[in-house]
């Protein structure tokens, strides 16, 4: 009786996706743990954090996907008027308008892009599937371009970029024709030179410029990715030990418990640690990508997809920003990085994954 | 455009085609990381593993203590003690009058720490921090202590200071030291010592402090300290402690020393005091002394003008640097010199008029006493120092083998005593004149300076260096300041061995005629018998007089009249007891007019002390006052030989015409 509650409890969880999640989690519990000088309070909060984000998982999990195909549409339009309510009565801080003063509390609208964005174009192709045309993607882009430009205006380029390229992965997965891609990839490149000189900010430029020469500003713009590098490089082989990181320890790493915690792991486990992570993050990606296959709508594998290369995306821009490869933007590593937000949103995903995923009774379009 | 309808099937195998393809790149990218970590922590480990390493540890210099200066007897001459001191590092500091304004509400800062600190401040580098206040006391350090947070770039440090108890007594002989300055650090940097000094902040500068510089300073330690961000020491990894520097011991005796600085009262001068035995430095007294504390942490405007009187100039050690015409007291070296080099037999008489001339001239050379001293033989013109008989072996010796018979004594050249800034003194030779004035040597010349005037110049040291070596019959040792030294390491007390320079050559004989006569200059008859009377051991001396302006022919030297600034120097040098000599000394009082009467009782003094224990009734300057009313007591006279005569100007060196 209590094993088949339990059974239909839990009927909608990914035993392997799950258990790799939670060796993640382990992951960053002892790299907050050491990241926050042992902090009590900082790990409270992150067990809270986690709590929160895995019962959204749970809860998520549940929803069968018709409601969330439902939900697609009517959450895009919120979220786009959320982003039209930001750019006329927003917050600014730190020189950037992202928040949204509700009294209660701030909100940042395009956290909620993040899933709105894809799950509308997924939506989309679902809805248009039987009739599918080279119309449908222009009017695809068309509905991701509306949010990521308000968010590029707001500015805030990293956060724009990372939704464009999870709604670019719909597109991709519905049977974007490689013409196409090759064609605007040809238009990026050749684009760049003015989007350098006339859409891109000062700061953004110059976060661009020191990850070429990070030296040119030793104490100012290049310190974090100087910092961290040298973090990740002295982790040699084998790291500093647990707690053992003295980058970290010393205080010579900026943001290490949120978005250089990377830098972190990399320093006091070394190689053997970050091969073991990449292949934990490679198992994740692997198993949700078999999920996502095996969801038995297009909306579901869409969206599957989407959730899936966008994890991998943002695991792959956060430690190539650290190590030094690419330019430092606002992106925590998955699952990993202290913070409410992210956490949530990730396991959220994971969750509507699941979703997708298990409940296979579904009416055969 | 075509709208088709795409079954389900080969929808599905699209999706599947690009799902793989997916995974496919986002493998690559993660091998793309996978690689770039290879390259960051196995191929650059090095680099970065010294970066996070550079990032973290601190080398901090400890700086060792100084070595302590100690006189014979063990009595501290320079030592050090902790204090805490209030200082500023400019470069992190505000705008410097207005934080120097607000810390004057904390702590007490005078005009004269103002001034210092902006004078540290133009000569120093930004990133140094400068005192501005010393020696603050508890409360102070703790009222600023809670004040702190207000003042970036402010703190207190607690330091080890470096004193000097007596004050001026030793500031020629131990010296001082001082802020390391530009010259200093060059210097340092030339002789690749500059890694020894960091974390010192100051280096000797003057005497001891800075001849035996190296070993006093010691050896600076390093703690390998782990610091945080913001530089914040952490904790110490390593330490390597620093070692003190070494102790010294000096040959200086402090009372004797501050015996011979209380018999020259108001008197400018000089007195070195050497042990015949080992040609240690007994007393090095040069007059007017400072205060070297006030040099340490740098000296303030006011005090600095009053040490540059041009007068008194009291930072000229004249012991060293003060070179005078040594006058009569060449005369015993002189007479040596004849009987040695065959000139002048012992038994050898001049009849005296009171002035010598050179063949083919009327050019009188005058004798100090207007009526000669009659029949002279060597040893009376030693006792009653006549002119005459020496402007005569002077012309027979001649200017070259004068200077070749007097340098053997150390005249002419620095006599290596363990001090810095030393002046060779002259020794005239013709081709020296030629070289320096162009001009050929007069034979005048030769004659003047058979009385120890004219080009010729020696140091006091110098003239206490040549009577050491009549009193040690020859042997020459090297003036010496330092007797023992304590190493660090091992505790263990080295003493120096005296250094033999060489051994003279004299005939027993003419020797013993020259030292006889020496002694009868303090006996009745001498010049100076007043300051040899009631000596219960046997002095030999000689006194001297170093003229300070030629008198022109025919005019009658009064020293009534002079300008006190224009009276002679008063010299003497004497050596005791003359049967076993344990001390040599020369004195130097300038513009004290006669030796006799003003330098010789100061060495009397002296000679009591070190050889009878006896110690002087102190009275300001008991020997100086009485000369400087301008009565000089007659029997105290050089000239003490005619007492029924009245005081007589004298002159020792006739001026060519």
């Amino acid at each position: 009786m209590i094993a088949r509650l339990l059974r239909r409890l839990f009927a909608h969880l990914d035993g392997p996706l799950l258990g790799l999640l939670a060796l993640l989690l382990l992951i960053s519990l002892a790299t907050v743990y050491s990241a926050s000088g042992a902090s009590p309070e900082k790990m409270v909060a992150h067990l809270r954090n986690i709590g929160i984000a895995l019962t959204a998982m749970f809860l998520v999990s549940h929803i069968p996907p018709q409601r969330l195909m439902q939900f697609a549409p009517p959450v895009y339009v919120l979220g786009v008027l959320l982003l039209v309510g930001v750019a006329l009565f927003g917050v600014v801080v730190n020189g950037s308008r992202r928040w949204l003063d509700l009294g209660l509390a701030r909100i940042q609208p395009s956290e909620l892009m993040r899933l709105a964005g894809p799950m509308m174009l997924a939506w989309y192709f679902h809805y248009k599937q039987s009739t599918l045309g080279p119309r449908d993607f222009v009017l695809a882009a068309v509905l991701l371009a509306l949010p990521v430009g308000f968010i590029a205006k707001q500015p805030d380029l990293g956060t724009s970029l990372l939704i464009t390229a999870s709604g670019f992965y719909v597109l991709f997965l519905a049977g974007l024709s490689w013409k196409v891609m090759v064609a605007g990839a040809v238009t990026a490149g050749a684009a760049l030179p003015l989007a350098w000189n006339y859409l891109l900010h000062d700061y953004q430029r110059q976060r661009v410029m020191t990850l070429v020469d990070p030296m040119s500003d030793p104490l100012g713009a290049g310190y974090h990715i100087i910092q961290s590098t040298i973090a990740v490089g002295s982790g040699g082989m084998a790291g500093k030990g647990w707690m053992g990181g003295t980058q970290a320890h010393l205080d010579f790493l900026p943001e290490r418990s949120t978005d250089f915690i990377f830098a972190v792991f990399s320093e006091e486990f070394g190689l053997v640690g970050n091969l073991f992570l990449l292949i934990l993050y490679a198992a994740i990606i692997g198993r949700g990508l078999w999920l996502a296959a095996s969801a038995p709508s297009l909306f579901g594998r869409l969206l599957a997809g989407s959730i899936v290369l966008t994890f991998f995306t943002y695991a792959f821009v956060n430690m190539g920003m650290v190590s030094g490869i690419l330019p430092v933007v606002g992106v925590p590593l998955p699952l990993v990085s202290f913070g409410g937000t992210s956490m949530l949103t990730v396991l959220a995903g994971f969750g509507i994954l699941m979703s997708l995923a298990t409940h296979k009774k579904l009416v055969k379009t | 455009m075509r709208t088709r309808l795409i079954n389900p099937e080969e929808e599905f195998r699209r999706y599947r085609q690009r799902m793989e393809i997916g995974a496919v790149v986002a493998g690559i990218m993660l091998l793309g990381l996978f690689v770039r970590f290879v390259w960051l922590q196995v191929v650059q480990y090095d680099r970065y593993h010294a970066l996070a390493e550079n990032n973290r540890i601190a080398l901090v210099p400890a700086p060792p203590s100084r070595g302590v200066v100690y006189d014979r007897m063990g009595t501290v001459l320079a030592h050090n003690y902790s204090a805490y001191t209030l200082e500023i590092t400019p470069s992190k500091a505000g705008k410097m009058d207005d934080l120097i304004d607000q810390l004057a509400a904390i702590v007490t800062i005078d005009v004269g720490d103002r001034k210092r600190f902006k004078k540290l401040l133009a000569e120093s580098k930004n990133f140094e921090s400068i005192p501005l206040r010393n020696q603050l006391s508890e409360e102070e350090a703790a009222r600023f202590a809670v004040n702190r947070y207000r003042f970036p770039g402010v703190e207190v440090k607690a330091r080890l200071f470096r004193q000097y108890p007596f004050g001026e007594s030793f500031a020629h002989v131990v010296g001082y030291i001082g802020r390391i300055g530009q010259k200093d650090a060059e210097q340092l940097e030339a002789t690749g010592r500059s890694a020894n000094y960091r974390g010192s902040d100051h280096i000797g500068k003057l005497g001891v402090e800075a001849s035996y510089e190296h070993w006093l300073h010691g050896r600076t330690g390093i703690e390998k300290v782990e610091t945080d961000s913001s530089g914040r020491a952490v904790r110490v990894l390593s330490r390597t402690p620093p070692v003190s520097g070494h102790n010294l011991w000096l040959h200086v005796d402090s009372r004797l020393q501050q015996v011979a600085e209380r018999m020259f009262g108001e008197y400018r001068g000089a007195l070195v005091a050497l042990d015949p035995r080992n040609g240690g430095v007994l007393a090095l007294v040069s007059r007017p002394g400072f205060d070297p504390n006030l040099f340490i942490d740098g000296i303030d405007q006011a005090s600095w003008e009053v040490l540059n009187h041009p007068v008194e100039r009291p930072l000229i050690n004249r012991a060293l640097r003060g070179i005078y015409p040594p006058g009569s007291t060449i005369k015993p070296f002189m007479g040596l010199g004849g009987l040695e080099l065959g000139l002048r037999q012992p038994g050898d008489t001049i009849s005296d008029p009171g002035y010598f001339t050179l063949p083919g001239s009327s050019h009188r050379y005058r004798d100090w006493k207007k009526d000669g001293h009659g029949m002279v033989d060597l040893k009376k013109s030693i006792t009653v120092s006549c002119d005459t008989y020496y402007y005569g072996l002077a012309r027979d010796m001649g200017i070259e083998r004068m200077a070749g018979f007097l340098r053997q004594f150390g005249f002419g050249q620095k006599s290596d005593v363990d001090l810095d800034g030393e002046l060779p003194g002259l020794l005239p030779t013709p081709e020296w004149k030629q070289r320096r004035f162009k001009q050929p040597w007069w034979p005048g010349e030769t004659v003047i300076a058979g009385i120890g005037q004219g080009y010729m110049l020696a140091s006091p040291m110098q003239l206490a260096l040549a009577t050491m070596t009549l009193a040690t019959r020859g042997m020459v040792y090297k003036p010496q300041l330092v007797k023992a030294w304590q190493d660090p390491l091992t505790g263990k007390v080295v003493h120096a061995t005296p250094t033999r320079m060489g051994k003279l050559d004299f005939n027993e004989r003419n020797l013993r005629l020259v030292q006889e006569a020496m002694v009868d200059v303090m006996l009745p008859g001498g010049t100076a018998s007043g300051a040899g009377a009631g000596a219960p051991y046997l002095i030999a001396g000689k006194t001297g007089t170093a003229q300070v302006k030629s008198i022109k022919q025919g005019a009658r030297y009064d020293e009534h009249r002079t300008a006190l600034l224009h009276r002679d120097h008063a010299l003497f040098i004497a050596y005791a007891p003359a049967d076993n000599p344990k001390i040599a000394l020369a004195v130097m009082v300038e513009n004290g007019g006669h030796g006799g009467s003003v330098a010789a009782p100061i060495a009397r003094k002296v000679m009591d002390y070190w050889l009878l224990g006896k110690l002087p009734d102190i009275g300001p300057g008991p020997a100086g006052s009485a000369a400087a009313e301008g009565g000089a007591a007659e029997e105290e006279q050089e000239d003490s030989v005619s007492l029924e005569e009245r005081p007589l100007p004298r002159v020792e060196a006739g001026v060519e015409e």
